[in-house]
């Protein structure tokens, strides 16, 4: 019908343009409405579940709220404790501090050499990449729940340690051992990262390294200067997600802290002495079992804050180390 | 380039190369796969062997996995975690195949923000909003059961969108153009154009919430945590030992194990769904 109506002609009547005018609009309103209605389920949930409950948080962070009561206004009095009087905030900052320093460097790190590993082997790296990525697919909590097992006291890391002579920490029982338990297995768990790594390097073009060679680069110096830089948007994508991941740790850390001991006693989040208390346990904590509703929502915004800041930095500095390929940047 | 043979001493070196290489392999293979051995074993072990420090299993108890059944409401959690999964990947398909439509196939004014939204929500921290939504779900007397899991989900979610928009835009224009001439709507293009083209995208979207939904534990852990009747395994897991007032390592390993399994056969069976989805993303992971 838009063939029709467009047909150039000698002198159009004015009210056929009016008429053609109206159909284009009530087209174009048509299109519209039908855009809308393919849209609903994702405009009712983004305003049910994102709109709303953002401004909510925002102002319940000003507010004292236990969900029995309506929220009262108490201006910052909340983030001012966040800083000043709150004796685990600091103490869950650090660990989560702690835990993003440690781990995703030794995670990206772990992951390449395991992937340049994989490189070098030419028969059975289908079997070997296979066995590499297994404990990825293991559920977060099967896993932790396993790695206390394996990490208890009198379990088998320890009677290996004690095989080879070498110190039986208590792991998950020793406030100076849990976080260095816990990244065991965080490294045990690396496949994801490492199949990332592995096709960044297969995808570095031969030719680079025959001129690296030409050139006469030894091994390290080839790895230095053709190797780094051409898989450095993965190391960059790796350690963003990983930071942003870091703030949020809370799944491991909750399963050991939770997960008893031979007398079957429920341990508190954290356990021991918060040395297992990071950000986002401290937010379930306040949250939802003391239901300091506006505490826990001042808690998440600081947290998104924080989140947001640190990414800005992290693409900021990219800018001096990320290679891009096709020179863009 | 002419194969000529190769010098002794060079494929010494080569042979030599390629056993270091496998070593290192191995070593790291075997790091990776001990800690399934020592699950597996004792998962197969009495309650007292457990205890010690003898490894292979003696006597066998493979009843253990039967004997998890019987001494916690394992199948409750199961039906309940399968429920979950199940529902949330229907849910996330039926809503977003048609949002994906509208963000990719359509003209519409405020296409280009609403995908930016669409975006910006995948990189929303999940805390930031946990708050309100935990309280309409008191509000609507929901903790406790797995509604506030499930029903979200009927909504459209973000990471599903994004991915399916992609696929649906490499699908030529003039199929759809071709169907309207022929006098289809934008729904029959849809069910019977798009949908069945884009069977790839929609398999790894049905396939990673699936497997999200199976492994997710900060979700029903805040919402169903109250109520035991609710659990699903990832929560029955941790509550083990608290059950049973005392440590049953070989119980809780062969728990753990029924409940990665069904995760490991979907992995080797959908391997190639898999794959498509992670490159189809072009995010990975």
């Amino acid at each position: 019908m838009a063939t029709v109506a467009e047909r150039p002609q000698p002198a159009p009547a004015p009210s056929r343009e009016v008429e053609r005018r109206r159909r284009r609009r009530r087209s174009a309103l048509r299109r519209q409405l039908v855009a809308l209605a393919f849209m609903s389920p994702w405009i009712i949930g983004f305003s049910l579940f994102y709109v709303y409950p953002m401004a909510a948080s925002l102002y319940f962070s000003f507010t004292h709220y236990d969900i029995l009561s309506e929220p009262t206004w108490v201006g910052l009095d909340n983030y001012r404790f966040m800083f000043t009087a709150d004796a685990q905030f600091w103490p869950s900052v650090r660990n989560t501090m702690w835990i993003i320093v440690f781990l995703v460097p030794l995670q990206v790190i772990f992951a390449v050499g395991s992937a340049i590993v994989l490189t070098r082997v030419k028969r059975g790296l289908s079997i070997y990449r296979t066995i590499f990525f297994l404990p990825t697919m293991v559920p977060l909590v099967a896993a932790a729940v396993a790695w206390v097992f394996l990490l208890n006291p009198a379990g088998p890391v320890n009677r290996l340690l004690g095989l080879l002579h070498l110190p039986e920490p208590l792991w998950f029982y020793d406030p100076g051992w849990t976080k260095p338990g816990l990244l065991l297995l965080g490294l045990w768990m690396v496949g994801q990262t490492m199949i990332l790594f592995l096709a960044a390097l297969l995808d570095v073009p031969r030719q680079l390294y025959e001129a690296a060679d030409l050139e006469g680069a030894g091994p390290w110096q080839r790895f230095r200067h053709v190797t780094l830089p051409m898989i450095s948007p993965v190391i960059f994508f790796s350690v963003v997600i990983g930071v942003i991941h870091g703030f949020q740790y809370f799944t491991e850390a909750f399963v050991v802290s939770s997960s008893g001991d031979a007398t079957g006693l429920d341990h508190p989040i954290g356990y021991p002495q918060d040395s297992l208390l990071f950000f986002t346990s401290h937010l379930y904590q306040q949250g939802f079992e003391g239901f300091h509703m506006g505490y826990a929502a001042a808690l998440s915004w600081v947290m998104f804050l924080v989140i947001m800041v640190c990414t800005l930095f992290l693409i900021r500095g990219s800018r001096r180390w990320v290679h891009y390929q096709g020179g863009f940047r | 380039m002419a194969r000529r043979p190769v010098p002794p001493a060079i494929r010494r070196r080569r042979l030599l190369l390629s056993i270091a290489n496998h070593s290192v392999a191995i070593a790291l293979s075997i790091a990776f796969l001990v800690p399934f051995v020592f699950i597996l074993a004792t998962a197969l072990m009495t309650n007292q062997q457990a205890l010690t420090a003898r490894v292979w299993p003696d006597p066998f108890r493979w009843s253990n996995f039967s004997e998890v059944f019987r001494a916690f409401p394992f199948v409750r959690y199961t039906f309940n975690t399968v429920t979950y999964a199940v529902l949330a990947t229907v849910g996330v398909v039926l809503s977003s195949v048609p949002v994906a439509y509208a963000l990719s196939r359509l003209r519409w004014r405020g296409r280009q923000g609403a995908f930016m939204l669409v975006l910006a929500t995948l990189m929303l921290p999940p805390q930031v909003t946990v708050v309100p939504l935990y309280v309409i779900f008191v509000r609507l007397g929901w903790i406790g059961s797995l509604k506030p899991l499930i029903i979200p989900l009927f909504f459209g979610d973000a990471f599903s969108i994004f991915l399916l928009r992609q696929f649906f835009m490499t699908i030529p224009q003039e199929l759809s153009d071709a169907a309207r001439v022929d006098g289809a709507s934008d729904l029959q293009i849809l069910t019977r154009v798009i949908v069945p083209l884009a069977k790839p995208a929609i398999a790894a979207v049905a396939l990673f919430q699936f497997l999200y939904s199976w492994n997710d534990f900060f979700n029903p852990l805040l919402y169903a945590g109250n109520n035991p009747d609710s659990w699903t395994l990832a929560v029955a897991l941790t509550q083990l030992t608290t059950l049973s007032r005392g440590v049953l390592w070989n119980l809780q390993m062969a728990g753990a194990l029924l409940f990665t399994i069904p995760v490991l056969i979907i992995f080797f069976f959908a391997q190639k769904v898999f794959v498509e989805g992670v490159t189809l993303t072009g995010v990975k992971g």
